[in-house]
């Protein structure tokens, strides 16, 4: 059980503070925030000690989000609670941010009232607390879905091939007023590639983690078809259709989702819920389907006197209809290195020595695909020896691949029953993320 | 924390509030209370309020109901008395028609902490107990417990318990689970709410109704059931199959503990439960949720310790991505040195490898360190990688090569050829003393195999006038007269240079007796202090390596899915990291109470810990030991079980000297009573303690053992015992 549940900043404001079981006091803040900034990386600081009371926190949006607790209860409950909690604040604030908490404190302490009641979690589907909940959003600017200052993240191909602006889903659930724009669901395929190229360009490590991801605003949805690639095969032994399957290893869906048209059909049907909820989530283990996104080609050399001589070939694996953005290259560099001159390919590119970290970084904005840069760094490393050129490596690679799977599942079509009143807009994203993508030297 | 201009901002909103344009217009009304919540979640004393505040409770806004209630439960126990004049507005919102604020009403009035409001708020529970409404019999139901801790001192009420029961069978799930929530409290005294058979079959049936909260906590009540027969057993098992395989994790947890648990008595369908659950839970481990990860990798080490095997093949799952906090990347390390096996070894070291030169200096000698428990059973790999590591020539790097080096020579002999042709050279590198000690040790230990040793020695001595740490030159001195042993030539002048040095210009009292003791070993020949100072070269309880014991799983299913597998420290203590440089002093110890006999030669590694903390430290005058003496309470008053050493009193003394226990004064050996009174300084306590043995037949009842400590610290204090126990045993046998 839940003792109290706090919201607070990194400088240790407090945003939100509600005591449920009267078994400590307001210092258990204090407590807690001295705990957490006295700790140095080795240390685990998801749950903390002290005098009986535990801490449980999550850090999310840059706010921490702690629950203590006297008794000894199940982690994974109290950190799925407190993401959850953090996601229903985003729901109902649009975004998460310690400006939204601040400005809708009254709105999260109603959602904590109905979601813990004595320190036990009651209910956290929005179908239900929305019954309850009576304070308006506070938004910190007016929503308008023609803003479209970041159109191109996400892409949608599904009907008229019009592009929501990726802003669209930071907007506030609008329980109360249903009318206006109230009218849309987005289904987002999400994709976390993990991957590790060894020094001879052979891929050692290829994990996907995928999840499609159902945002809804319809006031009423009875029922949603979500229709996969009919050749999608599950597991190592099956395989499904002739050509390119799509294959994974593994998949999990969400308690709502029912799946009897699943096995023959690839068909997931579901009644959503308002607010965001993980549909399916699925994986793939050290096969992938394609070639991955990124393949780089080093070359480290020792130039005259202590200069480092360090060439990058960076070349992009996709089909030249994609485009990766905000590629950032990260490269260790020898301890000693001052000072760093480079040549890079065309003018949007950055590069810098990030001297903390030991580190040179090059930004790519956007690279299309088939594409190959390159980049030459010379570094001044006094000192500079053989065993310098050790320490160069591996390279980490940040990136992120939108209107892209890497598994090639796709959405063939999305269906609501009844059919909505009105014009119901659906929108389909694709997106991959890169959550650790390693090369070695 | 206190604002400046608190008092004016109370003062002004208590103005503001008691407007009556403002409280006439409904928008304005409600901004103030806003306020007045904001500032109390700030921590601002807004408690001068609660007048104004309640007055604002009666209105037909909910929001404002809520707020104001909010703010009720917050200051009720500072300002009982205005407490009763809300109390009304709250039973008039208890029988109003809408479900929501009744519940909201009784849930609140709940919530107010002071004393005597039970008797407000027992019959509104017990009519919300059989509201039409679920909304409101849930919060009735949790408000029975809140009653009940209200009067802890009064009896359990058996109508209300019993209908409780009663309402677990109520159609509504999260009804139900509250019973159970609430039965738990209400009996807490008793052993909390019994699941007998019925009660466990129903919540079995019920199970698939709840939501996924309310599941993962039924599956936590079901532990206490214990199945009647096989069959019931088994089918209870085939029930709860499915949620082995759950995508919500605290329910799979929740059912993995269940089937270890319920399946006790047979370990294939545990290990089988955990096949199954082994997907899911790499799941987690690989969750968008940091905190989740770590939660799921904790887990997964809890099932290594049993299960070994089983995730050998999914070692690529618990390689470190870049992005990750570093308490995540230790866990990580740590699992990967366990899963090892004979296919994967060679690219978790590759993988290994690549972390020894990342930019945190933690997590590099995390790795190293690492590589160095993989090298007890691969060591040529390692011992390669580990080599090519020193060519880097960094400090930190270095340092913690070295340090493996030391452990993985102590537990794996057979490494020591290649460590002694590696070590070589390093000495320029290493800059901190753990370096510096290790190193010293195989150059003591090992020295007849390292060419360079007499120089490198030599280095360090000539450098003496500038060295900070005396556990450096403490580990000097020791490899320097072990290394004279075996090579002596070139030895002799310098370590002459050293103990000159020691004893006459030191100051730092442990190194300057510890080089007397060295000098006196000396004189007494050198036979005699090669039998004292050389001890084993490797750990001697270690045979031929065996495979990693497996733990049974039930040593550590009663935390699982607990918070204790995520409160330990990230990287456990090395029984051996830090330990040894005592390995010798060991041996200096055990030896001159051993007399001749063989079998006391080493101690067991437990007593090492005992030993390291304490210290002779500041001397205490018999005036004071007196003085403390009567002033403490005793700590601890325990029968040793057995008579007091019969070896003459000048040997006790010594003997307690080398584990750094001062004796401040004893009886005659054949006196009876017989009294010692030792002290000794440990981890910033002082521990005084009296020896007694009362009469003369040591047979009757041994001796007994005082002591008083200041301030008070029980881990010491065993600590303190173990290593007194040890000594007296090893004295008795050594006379005997």
């Amino acid at each position: 059980m839940i003792s109290q549940v706090f919201i607070l900043t990194t400088s240790g404001d407090h945003l939100i503070y509600k005591d449920f079981r009267g078994e400590a006091g307001v210092d258990a803040i204090r407590t807690f925030y001295e705990a957490v900034t006295a700790l140095s990386g080795d240390q685990p600081p998801v749950v903390m000690s002290h005098k009986g009371m535990h801490f449980v926190h999550v850090k999310q949006g840059g706010l921490y989000w702690a629950a203590s607790t006297k008794s000894n209860p199940s982690p994974f409950t109290v950190i799925e609670f407190l993401n959850r909690l953090a996601a229903l604040t985003k729901d109902y604030c649009g975004s998460l941010s310690e400006k939204s908490v601040r400005m809708n404190f009254a709105l999260i302490y109603e959602l904590l009232d109905e979601m813990v009641d004595y320190g036990y979690i009651q209910t956290t589907s929005t179908d239900m607390l929305k019954n309850f909940i009576q304070t308006e959003t506070m938004s910190s600017k007016p929503f308008s879905l023609f803003e479209l200052g970041n159109v191109g993240l996400f892409g949608a191909e599904t009907q008229q091939s019009k592009v929501a602006p990726s802003a669209a889903t930071s907007r506030p659930l609008m329980f109360t007023r249903g009318d206006q724009g109230g009218n849309e669901i987005f289904v987002d395929v999400i994709e976390r590639l993990s991957v590790i190229i060894g020094s001879n360009g052979v891929v050692m490590k290829a994990d996907i983690e995928g999840e499609i991801r159902v945002k809804c605003y319809l006031p009423g949805c009875s029922e949603m078809r979500i229709g996969l690639n009919e050749e999608l095969s599950i597991g190592k032994s099956q395989l499904r259709g002739y050509g390119m399957a799509v294959r994974m290893d593994e998949c999990s869906f969400h308690q709502a989702v029912k799946l009897d048209e699943f096995d023959a059909y690839r068909i997931l049907k579901i009644c959503p819920s308002q607010g965001e909820q993980t549909v399916m989530q699925y994986q793939l283990c050290d096969d992938l389907p394609c070639a991955p996104p990124f393949r780089l080609f080093p070359t480290v050399e020792r130039d005259i006197g202590n200069r480092l001589l360090i060439y990058l070939k960076l070349r992009c694996d996709l089909s030249p209809k994609s485009v990766a953005l905000n590629v950032s290259v990260t490269l260790p560099i020898p301890k000693g290195s001052v000072s760093l001159s480079q040549e890079l390919s065309s003018p949007d590119q950055s590069a810098e020595l990030q001297s903390k970290n030991k580190a040179l970084q090059w930004d790519i904005p956007r690279f299309p695909g088939g594409a190959q840069l390159s980049a030459l760094f010379k570094l001044e490393v006094p000192g500079l020896s053989s065993a310098s050129l050790q320490e160069v490596g591996p390279v980490s690679l940040c990136f992120e691949l939108p209107k892209h799977t890497c598994t090639g599942l796709q959405v063939r079509f999305l269906r609501l029953t009844p059919t909505q009143p009105g014009s119901s807009q659906r929108w389909v994203r694709y997106v991959t993320h890169s959550d650790s993508y390693t090369i070695r030297i | 924390m206190p604002y400046f201009g608190s008092e004016e901002t109370v003062k002004e909103l208590k103005r503001a509030l008691s407007n009556p344009n403002i409280q006439s217009d409904r928008l304005r009304y409600r901004n103030y209370i806003f306020r007045v919540i904001r500032s109390m979640t700030q921590g601002l004393d807004v408690s001068a309020l609660f007048m104004e505040m309640v007055k604002a409770s009666a209105t037909v806004d909910i929001v404002q109901k809520k707020l104001v209630y909010l703010y009720m439960c917050t200051y009720a126990s500072l300002k009982p008395d205005l407490v009763l004049l809300a109390i009304n507005t709250l039973r008039k919102d208890c029988a109003d028609p809408n479900p929501m604020v009744r519940g909201l009403a009784l849930r609140n009035m709940c919530n107010l902490r002071m004393p005597g409001i039970t008797e407000y708020i027992q019959q509104p529970i017990m009519t919300g107990l059989r509201d039409k409404a679920p909304y409101v019999r849930r919060v009735a139901v949790l408000g029975c417990a809140k009653m009940q801790r209200l009067q802890t001192l009064t009896e359990i009420d058996a109508t209300i318990v019993n209908e409780l029961y009663g309402m677990l069978r109520d159609p509504d799930p999260v009804v139900m689970v509250n019973c159970l929530r609430a039965l738990e409290e209400i009996l807490q005294a008793e052993g909390g709410v019994v699941i007998n058979k019925p009660i466990a079959h129903h919540l079995l049936n019920r199970l698939k109704d709840l939501d996924s909260w309310a599941q993962s906590e039924v599956l936590t009540f079901l532990l206490r059931y214990r199945p009647r027969s096989e069959d019931e057993l088994f089918d209870i098992l085939s029930l709860l199959d499915g949620f082995l395989q759950s995508g919500h994790t605290p329910v799979l947890a929740a059912t993995l503990r269940l089937f270890l648990q319920l399946a006790a008595e047979h370990p294939a369908v545990q290990v089988d439960a955990l096949v199954r659950a082994r997907g899911p839970l790499l799941n987690a481990c690989g969750a968008q949720s940091r905190e989740l990860r770590f939660a799921g990798l904790c887990h997964v080490q809890k099932i290594l310790k049993s299960q070994p095997g089983q995730y050998g093949a999914h070692y690529k799952r618990f390689f470190c991505s870049y992005s990750e906090p570093s308490y995540i990347k230790f866990r990580k390390i740590e699992i990967l040195v366990e899963l090892v096996n004979d296919e994967n070894v060679g690219l978790v070291l590759e993988e290994l490898r690549g972390y020894c030169t990342d930019v945190s200096l933690e997590l590099a000698q995390a790795a190293i360190a690492a590589i160095g428990r993989i090298g007890r059973m691969y060591s040529e790999k390692c011992l390669d990688i580990l080599t090519g590591l020193l060519g880097l020539k960094q400090e930190h790097i270095t340092s913690a090569v070295v340090q493996t080096f030391r452990d993985l020579t102590w537990h794996c002999p057979q490494s020591t050829v290649l460590v002694c042709r590696a070590v070589e050279g390093c000495e320029e590198t290493i800059q901190d003393a753990e370096g510096k000690q290790a190193l010293l040790w195989l150059l003591g230990v090992h020295g007849g195999k390292i060419n360079s040793a007499p120089y490198v020695l030599e280095g360090y001595i000539n450098g003496l006038k500038s060295e900070m740490s005396s556990a450096v030159k403490v580990e000097l001195l020791t490899a320097a007269v072990q290394l004279f042993l075996v090579r002596p030539a070139e030895m002799q002048d310098m370590l002459g240079r050293l103990l000159q040095y020691c004893i006459e210009e030191e100051s730092d009292m442990c190194v300057r007796d510890r080089a007397i003791l060295s000098y006196r070993l000396l004189q007494c020949g050198v036979a005699e202090t090669r039998r004292v100072i050389q001890g084993p070269e490797s750990d001697p309880s270690m045979g031929v390596i065996i495979g990693r014991p497996e733990e049974p799983v039930s040593n550590w299913v009663s935390t699982f899915n607990t918070l204790t597998p995520l409160c330990g420290r990230v990287t456990s203590p090395e029984p051996t990291t830090s330990g040894c440089t005592n390995h010798t002093t060991q041996n200096v110890v055990a030896d001159p109470l051993a007399g001749t006999s063989e079998e006391t030669e080493v101690y067991t590694p437990e007593d090492k810990q005992g030993v390291i903390g304490m210290s002779l430290g500041p001397t205490l005058l018999h005036e004071d030991f007196e003085r403390l003496w009567l002033e403490l309470k005793l700590s601890l008053r325990e029968n040793l079980g057995f008579p007091g050493p019969r070896s003459s009193p000048e040997t006790l003394q010594a003997a307690l000297q080398l584990v750094k226990m001062q004796t401040l004064a004893f009886s005659r050996a054949d006196t009876l009573p017989w009294k010692a009174y030792i002290y000794t300084h440990c981890s910033g306590t002082l521990v005084l303690a009296e020896l007694l043995q009362p009469t003369a037949e040591p047979e009757s009842d041994g001796m007994v053992l005082s002591i008083k400590q200041k301030p008070e610290d029980r881990q010491v204090l065993q600590e303190f015992v173990a290593v007194l126990k040890t000594v007296l045993q090893t004295l008795i046998k050594g006379t005997s």
